[in-house]
This record gives C-alpha cells, sequence and structure tokens, in this order.
C-alpha cells in the first residue's frame, strides 16, 4: 500500500453564515473574503505539516490545482511541490497534478514537472488531470466541448517532450512549436503518471491504454465510491488487461484518528463540518459546463461529483457522516478495520489521505497524522502481498540524493 | 388558426448530416435558430411559413441530429452555413438568425457578402459591451433561464417546461444528453464570452439589414441592437415593446412585419 498525505489547502476562516449568505465557493467567491496576511501563516503550516507527514513516513504528500477556490487554494501546485520539495526529503512528491489544458504551452508541464523531480532526485508522481469543469471552463475559459481534445494534444505533446532526444516541431490543432527541445528532462522518464478522473468511461481507457493509475478523488467515501469504481475494474476485466493490480487505482479519502471513537467526534466534528458546509458549497450552476462530459459519460449515469450528494452532507450529523462512509473517524482500531473495508471493497493500492480537514488547525492535524501513521498504517501496509512488486505507478528515486546544505549565517525571517 | 405543416429531412453536406425543418411557400428564406435549438412544431416557423418557403437547418448536435467533431471554431461555423446553403442550392434567400443564430447570419453575411443581400438579424449574439456584459448562459440553471428570456417569464417558462418531468431520471438523462449536445455545440462559439471578433467584420455585410429586438431583452439587451445598427451599414433597426430575448414566440408578428421590411 501506499499512503500519501494529501492537503486541499481550505481557507480556514469563512465565516459561519458562508453557505447561507454567499452563492458559491468556488468560480465567483467574493474575493473579500481571503486576507493575505492570514494567509502567510495558512500556507505556512499547511506546508509545515506537509513536511511533517514525510517524517513520519507516509509514502507520498499529495497537493493538487484549483483555481478562484476557497477549498483549494493552490492554482499552482508546482509552486508548492518546490516549497516542499528541500525540507521533505524522502515522500514522494505527488502533484495530482496540472490540468494539461491549461498551460500554455503544455510544454510548461514537461518542464516543471522535470524540474521537480529533478530537484527532488526522482521522486515525482506525476498527475495529469483534465480538471474540473468549474477550473478549467469557468475559471480558465477553456471551451467545454473542446476541452478533451485539447487534453489529449497536451498529453501527446508532453510525452514525446520527455522522451524525444531531438528538438522537433509540433504542428498541433492547439499548440504550434517550432523547437520543441525541453531542457531539463526528468531523472524518471517518465514519471509515474495518476489520472484523477470522476467517472469518465473515457478515462477509464486513456488509463488501461497508457497504464495510467486511475484515481478517484472523491469527497462522498469510500460507500459511495464503490460503484464508480467497479466500473473501472469491469472496464479492466471487459479489455481482458493482463492483471488487475490495485496500484492502478487510487481513493482519496477523509480520515480522522483519536485515541477513541468518542474523542474522534469531539476533537474533528466541527472540522469537519467546516468542510463539508462551507468548503463544498458549490453552485450547481458551475458544477458540470455543458459539453465539458462527453454524451457516453452521461449515459452512463455519471453526474457530476457536486450534484446531489454533497449538498446533502452539508447539514449531515456526524454518526451519519460516519455510518455512510463520508469520513473514517475514531480509535486506530475502528479507522483500521474501515481501512481495510475500503482497501478490499475498491481494490485500491493508492490512498490519498485527507487528513487535514476544513479549518481543522495544526495542532489536531499533527495529533491525527501521527497517530494514523504510527498505528494505522503499519497494520495495512501489506494488504497486496502478491502485487508488492509492482513498481509501475510509483516513484523510483536515485540512491543518492542531495540534501540541503547549510546557510552558514542563518537568520529568522524578517531580521536584519 | 390553421397552420402550416412544416417536415423534417436530412441532407449531407462535406461536415455534417443535416437536419433539416422545411415548409411553406413564398420567397426563399433560410431561418438559423438560436442556442436553445427548435423544433417543427415552433410557432414562429410556422407563421413564417404563412409567406415563406422556409429552410430551417439544425446546427449538428441539435434535435436528433449528431454532433460534429469537426466543427469547432467561428470560421467552421460560418463556412458550414455557407455549405448547407449550397447544398440546398438556395439562391440569395432571405436570411434570418435568432440570437447565437443571428451571430452565424451576421458572420455569414461578412464573409460571403455577394451571396447574401437580404438579412434579419433577431436579438443576435456576437457582439461583447463592457458596460454590458451578456449573462452567463452556461452556468445558468434551467429552472433560472426564463427570467432572463422572457418579457412575460411566467408564461415563458410555462411554456418551457410543458411535458417536463425532472423527477423521472429517464427523462433527466434524456434532457443532460440533450443539453450536453447543444449546449456544447453552441459552447464552441458562445463561451465563455459570445465574441469572435465579429466587430471586426461588420464593415463587410452588404445586404439590406434589418435588426429586431425586444424592448425588455435582458440576456442580449437593447445596446447590442445599437451596437449592430452602428456597425451595419444603412441597417434599420426595430423595437419591439414587451418583448424579451424569445421575441419571436413573445411578439411573433412584430418580427414577422420587420422582416417584411427586406422586400
Amino acid at each position: 500500500m501506499k499512503f500519501t498525505w494529501f492537503n486541499l489547502m481550505p481557507w480556514p476562516h469563512l465565516p459561519a453564515d458562508f453557505r447561507e449568505k454567499n452563492k458559491s465557493v468556488w468560480v465567483d467567491i467574493d474575493s473579500k473574503l481571503y486576507d493575505p496576511v492570514k494567509g502567510h501563516d495558512v500556507y505556512n503550516d499547511y506546508l509545515d505539516m506537509l513536511e511533517y507527514a514525510d517524517s513520519l513516513g507516509y509514502d507520498g504528500l499529495g497537493i493538487n490545482e484549483h483555481h478562484q477556490n476557497a477549498y483549494g487554494m493552490m492554482p499552482s501546485p508546482n509552486i508548492m511541490a518546490a516549497a516542499i520539495s528541500r525540507r521533505a526529503l524522502n515522500a514522494a512528491v505527488v502533484v495530482l497534478g496540472n490540468s494539461l489544458g491549461l498551460y500554455n504551452p503544455p510544454t510548461r508541464v514537461a518542464e516543471e514537472f522535470a524540474m521537480l523531480d529533478v530537484i527532488t532526485g526522482g521522486r515525482l508522481v506525476a498527475g495529469f488531470p483534465v480538471g474540473s469543469s468549474m477550473d478549467i471552463n469557468y475559471c480558465y475559459g477553456d471551451i467545454p466541448a473542446l476541452s478533451r481534445e485539447r487534453y489529449q494534444e497536451a498529453h501527446d505533446l508532453i510525452k514525446r517532450a520527455w522522451a524525444d532526444p531531438e528538438p522537433f516541431a509540433w504542428n498541433g490543432r492547439y499548440t504550434k512549436l517550432r523547437y520543441v527541445n525541453t531542457w531539463p528532462k526528468p531523472i524518471q522518464n517518465p514519471p509515474p503518471i495518476h489520472v484523477p478522473g470522476g467517472g469518465s468511461v473515457e478515462t477509464y481507457d486513456f488509463c488501461l491504454d497508457n497504464t495510467y493509475s486511475y484515481s478517484y478523488l472523491s469527497f462522498s467515501g469510500y460507500i459511495r465510491a464503490k460503484a464508480l469504481l467497479q466500473g473501472y475494474w469491469d472496464r479492466l476485466t471487459e479489455r481482458n488487461e493482463p492483471d488487475e493490480s490495485p496500484y492502478r487505482a487510487g481513493f482519496a479519502q477523509t480520515i480522522c484518528v483519536a485515541a477513541t471513537d468518542a474523542e474522534a467526534e469531539k476533537l474533528y466534528k466541527d472540522h469537519v463540518s467546516y468542510f463539508f458546509n462551507r468548503c463544498l458549497h458549490v453552485a450547481p450552476g458551475f458544477a458540470d459546463a455543458p459539453g465539458y462530459r462527453t454524451i457516453k459519460t452521461i449515459k452512463s449515469g455519471a453526474l457530476s461529483q457536486f450534484t446531489p450528494d454533497l449538498g446533502e452532507a452539508a447539514h449531515m450529523p456526524w454518526k451519519q457522516l460516519i455510518d455512510e462512509g463520508y469520513v473514517i473517524a475514531g480509535s486506530p482500531a475502528t479507522v483500521r478495520e474501515k481501512m481495510e473495508d475500503l482497501i478490499k471493497g475498491l481494490r485500491v493500492g493508492n490512498i490519498f489521505c485527507l487528513i487535514h480537514v476544513g479549518d481543522m488547525p495544526i495542532e489536531k492535524t499533527r495529533y491525527s497524522t501521527k497517530l494514523f501513521a504510527e498505528e494505522v498504517m503499519p497494520h495495512l501496509r501489506n494488504m497486496w502481498p502478491e502485487y508488492e512488486d509492482d513498481n509501475r505507478f510509483w516513484i523510483d528515486p536515485i540512491d543518492k540524493r542531495a540534501t540541503p546544505g547549510p546557510i552558514s549565517e542563518r537568520k529568522t525571517a524578517g531580521e536584519a | 388558426m390553421e397552420t402550416t405543416a412544416m417536415d423534417l429531412r436530412t441532407f449531407k453536406t462535406p461536415k455534417a448530416d443535416i437536419h433539416l425543418i422545411e415548409g411553406g411557400s413564398g420567397p426563399d428564406l433560410l431561418f438559423l435558430h438560436g442556442a436553445g435549438g427548435i423544433t417543427k412544431e415552433d410557432p414562429f416557423l410556422a407563421a413564417l411559413a404563412e409567406k415563406y418557403h422556409v429552410y430551417a437547418p439544425l446546427l449538428p448536435g441539435y434535435g436528433d441530429s449528431e454532433e460534429s467533431t469537426e466543427i469547432r471554431t467561428m470560421l467552421d461555423f460560418t463556412l458550414h452555413a455557407h455549405d448547407t446553403l449550397m447544398a440546398l442550392g438556395l439562391d440569395k434567400p432571405i436570411v434570418v438568425g435568432h440570437s447565437m443564430g443571428g451571430m452565424i447570419a451576421a458572420e455569414l453575411a461578412a464573409i460571403a457578402p455577394n451571396d447574401i443581400d437580404k438579412l434579419c438579424l433577431i436579438a443576435s449574439a456576437g457582439l461583447w459591451l463592457d458596460d454590458h456584459p451578456i449573462p452567463d448562459v452556461f452556468a445558468t440553471m434551467p429552472y433560472e433561464l426564463p427570467e432572463l428570456l422572457f418579457h412575460d417569464p411566467e408564461a415563458g417558462g410555462a411554456m418551457m417546461t410543458a411535458g417536463a418531468d425532472f423527477s423521472d431520471p429517464e427523462f433527466l438523462t434524456a434532457f443532460l444528453i440533450q443539453n450536453a449536445r447543444q449546449l456544447g455545440m453552441a459552447g464552441k462559439i458562445l463561451f465563455p464570452v459570445p465574441d469572435r471578433g465579429l466587430s471586426e467584420r461588420l464593415y463587410r455585410v452588404k445586404a439590406k439589414t434589418v435588426l429586431v429586438w425586444g424592448e425588455s431583452d435582458k440576456l442580449i439587451g437593447m445596446p447590442y441592437g445599437e451596437a449592430f445598427n452602428q456597425a451595419i451599414a444603412g441597417s434599420e433597426l426595430v423595437k419591439v415593446p414587451e418583448a424579451g430575448h424569445m421575441i419571436i414566440i413573445e411578439q411573433t408578428a412584430a418580427v414577422l412585419a420587420a422582416i417584411a421590411k427586406l422586400g
């Protein structure tokens, strides 16, 4: 099993009546709710949390890309990846990812991912999402019915930019370049590639065609995810793929660990509620631009992840959030047992652990993070012994990696 | 009142199989529909057919027709409209476009000025005025549309939802599929801002042009009618009271009277 400590980086200062007084947390959210000075502490706390997770032995540190979004404050995930690269020295840097079609030219992704892979000594997991409709269509103006074609072309260009040792010309529909000659090249060539998806049939096939890991980044938990991931495994069977390695799939789950079940509720309930009530308040009009989903996907019954389940979760009591699997919370024993159900039930080798939730402060986050690392993770490590040699979907770092050198006259920030 | 029955047939253009609504007798009239699409039962088409031989081709992806992945850019849309004109063998028909159809009709008249000599643009898309931003129909829920589209939202809304049952999953899926097909296609020229540079090409229009606008159009307001009127030489702007963006339904007779000015 591979456990990635994943932080969405939500804004923790949304008012209590946010849901009632605001249309949406995303796209056209009131920018007056943001305070850059508070933001300084928020970013630094979040980076500390990621680096702390590295020190506890998590396999990966996860970040992602959202725009104009108060629950995901990483419009540039590569900046965050770079920021942790010199203090988090062991875990994979899992960037889930860069929305390929938004980078102009897309060779920017080839360059920045190569830089990250080289800086980290081959520890990059490269995420290749299409991107949510809110991000790519409503915030970045990408034309919905053309998004997938643009994505596919960007993908092909990036892969060739890494692979081709010679400069080449690219005459695409969306990008035209006379000289593609990416410098630097990644150490892992290519890095392991994970593709976040939300139930598109095309994305299942894309992952299987290219041997990419399929990641379902849902917020509604492992019980509701079953049908979707089953669709992926059914597709794999239908295509007669040579193996059904669980590392072909990953899943994001909100997890809260405490000494006892009762303590988990007491410590984390309000922060979980903050997330489901305030952070996931997305205007339905922004959920799914017409043309973003293919006809084939709509026919398969996959509706947007933002309708209608998560609206219901906004006011769910703690017990129901637990019972219905939105959140796995409790003592290490409780969490262990449910994680086993999740891992077996969904058949996943990669877990993206959403341990920082909503407006959870750093001390509580550390507590939960440490308990999971020390009292849950070790028991789940070997759940797929028959696939322990499957290294296709994880990093292959170089052995002799640099450690940051000393700074001779280090000062605290702000001192003269 | 007895109305002229319209036929639905298909024909081929180089890029797509086109579903065509056709009927009526009189001078040839090519009608290009808006982003909401049109059906052969549409009362506006029936009214047109009283006076004209109406050709109303559906944009690929509309109605039951297949979407075209090859039609992507404004130039593709415009040339496709010209292909349609040629495939139908029409010689200088009256060209009428509503909303998105107006945008395509105006582009057609600009790109092929010698082929179009009578043009009617009804509540047309295609321009953008910073002082009068057009509401984002792509982020508008279906139940919010009547307010934007009609002078009388209550009556308009009742008409839009007649026969719709959103609690029926099958109906909902069919609705979502049609929406994705139709608005997905429309989005290629309307998303995220419905301007593909038409203002730079309108000087080429040579057609006698009538512009028809509802005085209570809340989607593409009267300033757009004025802007088209300024940009097209010798055009006439007809302002119609008690009409919203769906003026073709709300004030059909006034629209027909405006088209009649083209002779």
